[in-house]
């Protein structure tokens, strides 16, 4: 190999000479305002949500004054919290079961191409695209408990007469039947997309490979296809119950928490009485109630998208 | 005949099971727009046909929703709001986006799923500490306040759409421009962003979407009419007492949900592909 | 222009070895080719000499100076991409400006590298077209443009012909190779292609594994292999090896003949009883496939001719004499390196 004459102690460039060629300094940088942001108004507000509850804050009294987990055990007690409890979770459940069958159907629908396709799929995607509180107005209106047009309809159809209109909202059942069908309506385009997103995904060498192989409809659906996109649906589960467990909107439009109590939900509790009513601790407290579920959902989350990334 | 019927029955109830999807989800829509042109008298009639106009149509709501409630002024905080929402989560997310995808490497990976997460923290358990702040920094019942909340969460989810959509992108045209000797950040700015316009208005589009969208902020920081959002004022705002407005509460509800639908339908697949992180092919 | 020299360089990710020790020196002007399977560190290897990677340790000198901390745009190279690198957004002439914006060359300057560049390429009635708008080869003429307009030190190329059709491949190559010579830069190419790289190159640097197993003349790499992997690396067919109490007796299937087509020339024969398995004709020439006695195990391939050969010298089935001129065999040690003598 031919011989180099030896290098020159060089010019000193020994440094990159600007900040803006360090990838680790830039990294930070450009990261830094975004983090920023979440960790004063998001993860500051979350450890003050902690502490009120832990505290007796109320914003007549704004006193930090610790109380411990005192809080915790009044709101336990009472009565309406527990239907609270039990009336998230059947919302939450209720609502997303419902969902998630019309979404898997309405996928397989949209699956193939037929005329009109297209219209059909953006209006599907409509209650999931409008704002839920408008949506949930023209709901409230449909349910009115004089000019229902589903009454109207039932009794066109013959089916009760007037007097027998049930009163969709004013009936604790039935307000509860209400709550959960918007939020299972306003859901299932978003399960739609994820079904059909997830579908589609699958490589067709393998949906080829399995009728190749004699596997029919039903059993190329759920032995082939729907195990492969668990990982997809599950992460859109997920998002769609962390939403309507902690949602307020389609309560306090529709029913104001009531008749009595019957669909009053965590979220919707946290806002009476924390903001209502003023009373910052107790709110809080009630708010935090939220988490342990969260939590759960968010481990379920990662173990997902760990698998997806595969 | 039998085949005839063998190939028309499935047919028909494909047809019909559509049919039945549409009608499901597109009523509501329908019973607004109907509702915003009946007028009163034929409204508040419970022995009148509810599916059509019992007398003539009116565009009467519409007139009193522009001319006798703040829905004028509604409409514009929404677009303020949206605008400067827009603008501070560009600022934020952008740069995020790409330094996670990257110039982060494996801690890269975590915060970036970090980031994402607190997007699923929920607006009715801060909503309370928030307000406390709102109130101490004076922005309570201003549109202001939404303005600073926002971000919190379009910040994050954004971040992770445009960091999912720069990792698709060839890292060889910004290595090509760093040999042709641009900085990492003049890369960044030269040939990253041009080339990712349609993220970046995917990304527009969400926020100000998200923005119309959300209703718990709203309800909880803004009392006072005018400086309402359009979807608190539609909702809550269009009351006197006890009586409920329904023509120009549905008329509002109407106009409000327009411009989301169409941006929805636009960006439908745009959207898809960055929640799923391009793994739909 | 410029001489490149590395010392030593080594690469670890985490705990592995990329880069595991190359010592190198391209004079100025050579066309030296990096040759080596996918994964032996060729591409690293070339990417710490642009300075897209920076090394773990060991020295890069280019032109005299040490250039170990310093950007790729101040070390003067220009580098050519796999898949291009073109800037969508730009116009071809754009394109090969760009390099010379970044450093505020003035625009008449500018102007006029632009123009010989693509008219050293041929490319002057693409100059407003928008890459989309060009054909593989047209591209690659732009990429190689943009490489040369700034006069680089040197010229680093990573597979550029492996995104085109074998047609346009060989073709391709002797573009590359003419603009070389025509322009006389200091050029590193990176192939795992060893038709390529024979075609291609002054010299040749076989890798494996982070190290460079031989450096040479394609001559010398393909008569004088360093080891084995060098030996089975470069040759299609691979050079026949037989095991033979751990050392290694190598010949390539060109110089495994029927014992009749062999004269004696200088220095005599080595002969095989060889039974024929299996043979391919391919037109130009004929594989054959088969055992030689004594060595059941290993398959033994002979490239022959197409026409000479007499076809019961090849009957499938039967044992036939072969032999092999010992100029041409090869004699590797238990450790995998070439010695002379068994």
């Amino acid at each position: 190999m031919a011989v180099i004459a030896e290098p020159v102690a060089a010019k000193p460039v020994s440094r990159f000479r600007f900040i803006l060629d360090r990838r680790e300094v830039l990294g930070a940088i450009l990261v830094a305002p975004a983090i920023l942001y979440v960790l004063l108004l998001v993860g500051a507000p979350f450890l003050l949500a902690v502490y009120y509850s832990v505290s007796a804050y109320t914003i007549y009294d704004p006193s930090w004054h610790f109380v411990g987990l005192s809080n915790f055990k009044q709101i336990v007690q009472n009565p309406v919290f527990i239907d609270t409890l039990e009336n998230t979770f059947l919302f939450t459940f209720a609502s997303q079961l419902l969902g998630l069958v019309l979404g898997k159907f309405g996928a397989f629908l949209l699956l193939r191409p037929f005329p009109g396709r297209k219209i059909v799929r953006a209006l599907v995607i409509l209650p999931w695209a409008v704002p839920i509180a408008l949506a949930s107005v023209a709901w409230e209106w449909m349910f009115d408990s004089l000019y229902s047009v589903i009454n109207w309809t039932l009794i066109a159809l013959g089916i009760i007469d007037r007097s027998q209109a049930p009163n969709w909202l004013g009936n604790p059942h039935l307000a509860m039947l209400c709550v959960i069908v918007v939020n299972a309506w306003r859901f299932f385009p978003f399960a739609i997309v994820v079904f059909l997103a997830g579908i589609t995904s699958v490589p067709q060498d393998i949906i080829d490979a399995a009728t190749v192989d004699g596997a029919g409809f039903w059993r190329r659906n759920y032995q082939i296809i729907m195990p492969m996109i668990l990982p997809i649906v599950a992460i859109g589960l997920i998002f769609g119950i962390v939403f309507t467990f902690t949602d307020l909107s389609v309560v306090y439009l529709l029913t104001n928490g009531g008749p009595v109590n019957a669909t009053t939900v965590l979220g919707f509790q946290g806002f009476q009485v924390g903001i209502v009513s003023g009373d910052v601790s107790h709110g809080a407290a009630i708010s935090l109630f939220m988490l342990p579920v969260l939590f759960v959902l968010v481990i379920g989350m990662l173990r997902f998208i760990r698998r997806r990334e595969i | 005949m039998k085949r005839l019927l063998a190939t028309a029955i499935p047919e028909i109830s494909f047809y019909g099971a559509v049919a039945l999807f549409v009608v499901l989800t597109t009523f509501p829509f329908y019973w607004m727009l109907i509702t915003s042109l009946k007028s009163n008298p034929d409204l508040y009639n419970v022995t009148n046909i509810p599916f059509w106009f019992n007398e003539a149509p009116t565009l009467e709501h519409y007139q009193y929703l522009f001319e006798q409630t703040l829905f004028a002024r509604w409409l514009l905080n929404s677009l303020v709001i949206g605008l400067c929402v827009v603008a501070i989560t560009l600022v934020a997310a952008l740069p995020a986006g790409y330094s996670l995808a990257r110039l982060t490497g494996r801690n890269g990976e975590a915060l970036g799923i970090g980031i994402f997460l607190t997007y699923l923290v929920p607006p009715t358990l801060l909503f309370l500490p928030l307000s406390r702040i709102v109130a101490n920094l004076g922005l309570q019942n201003s549109m202001w306040s939404l303005v600073l909340v926002y971000p919190t969460f379009t910040i994050p989810f954004c971040t992770w759409l445009l960091m999912g959509f720069f990792k698709a992108m060839p890292v060889e045209i910004e290595e090509a421009a760093i040999v042709d000797g641009c900085s990492l950040f003049g890369a960044f700015v030269r040939m990253v962003i041009p080339l990712s316009l349609p993220a970046i208005l995917t990304v527009v589009i969400f926020t100000f979407t998200l923005t119309l969208q959300e209703f718990v902020y709203a309800l909880t920081f803004i009392s006072s009419s005018a400086q309402k959002p359009i979807t608190l004022g539609v909702a809550t705002d269009l009351v006197r007492g006890d009586i409920f407005f329904w023509g120009e509460i549905m008329a509002g509800a109407l106009i409000a949900s327009i411009p989301v639908a169409i941006a929805y339908n636009l960006f439908l697949d745009r959207f898809i592909s960055g929640i799923t992180g391009g793994a739909v092919k | 222009m410029a001489a490149v020299l590395t010392r030593d360089i080594i690469k670890k990710f985490g705990e592995v070895s990329a880069v595991d020790g190359i010592t190198l020196t391209v004079p100025d002007g050579e066309f030296m080719v990096l040759l080596g399977p996918s994964g032996c560190g060729k591409t690293t290897f070339l990417r710490i000499i642009c300075g897209l990677e920076q090394q773990t340790s060991g020295d890069l000198i280019i032109g005299g100076n040490v250039v170990n901390d310093i950007p790729p745009r101040a070390r003067g190279v220009a580098m050519m991409f796999q898949s291009y690198g073109l800037y969508p957004h730009y116009t071809v002439r754009n394109n090969i400006a760009f390099p010379l914006k970044t450093t505020r060359v003035p625009r008449a300057e500018i102007e006029k590298r632009v123009a010989w560049a693509a008219n050293l390429l041929g490319i002057d009635h693409l100059l407003d077209r928008r890459p989309r708008q060009l054909s593989g080869g047209e591209r690659q003429r732009v990429a190689l443009a943009r490489a040369l307009v700034r006069e680089p030190t040197a010229l680093l190329l990573d597979e550029p012909l492996s995104n085109l059709d074998a047609k346009l491949r060989a073709s391709a190559r002797q573009e590359i190779r003419q603009f070389q010579q025509r322009v006389g830069t200091t050029t590193i190419y990176v192939t795992h292609d060893q038709v390529e790289a024979m075609g291609m190159g002054d010299r040749i640097a076989v890798i494996d594994h982070g190290r460079v197993r031989q450096v040479g003349t394609p001559a010398e790499i393909y008569d004088d292999p360093a080891d084995r992997f060098v030996a089975t690396f470069v040759g299609t067919p691979p050079m026949n090896l037989l095991a033979r109490d751990g050392t290694y007796l190598g010949f390539r299937p060109e110089n495994f003949l029927p014992r009749d087509m062999i004269n004696n020339g200088n220095g005599g024969v080595t002969e095989f009883s060889f039974r024929v398995d299996r043979s391919e004709y391919l037109g130009s020439e004929r594989i054959v496939y088969g055992v030689v006695e004594g060595f059941d195990t290993q398959v033994i391939t002979a490239k022959l001719p197409p026409a000479h050969v007499a076809e019961e010298s090849i009957r499938p089935g039967e044992w036939h004499p072969f032999a092999v001129k010992n100029g041409a065999m090869r004699y590797f040690s238990r450790d995998g390196k070439r010695t002379s003598w068994h």
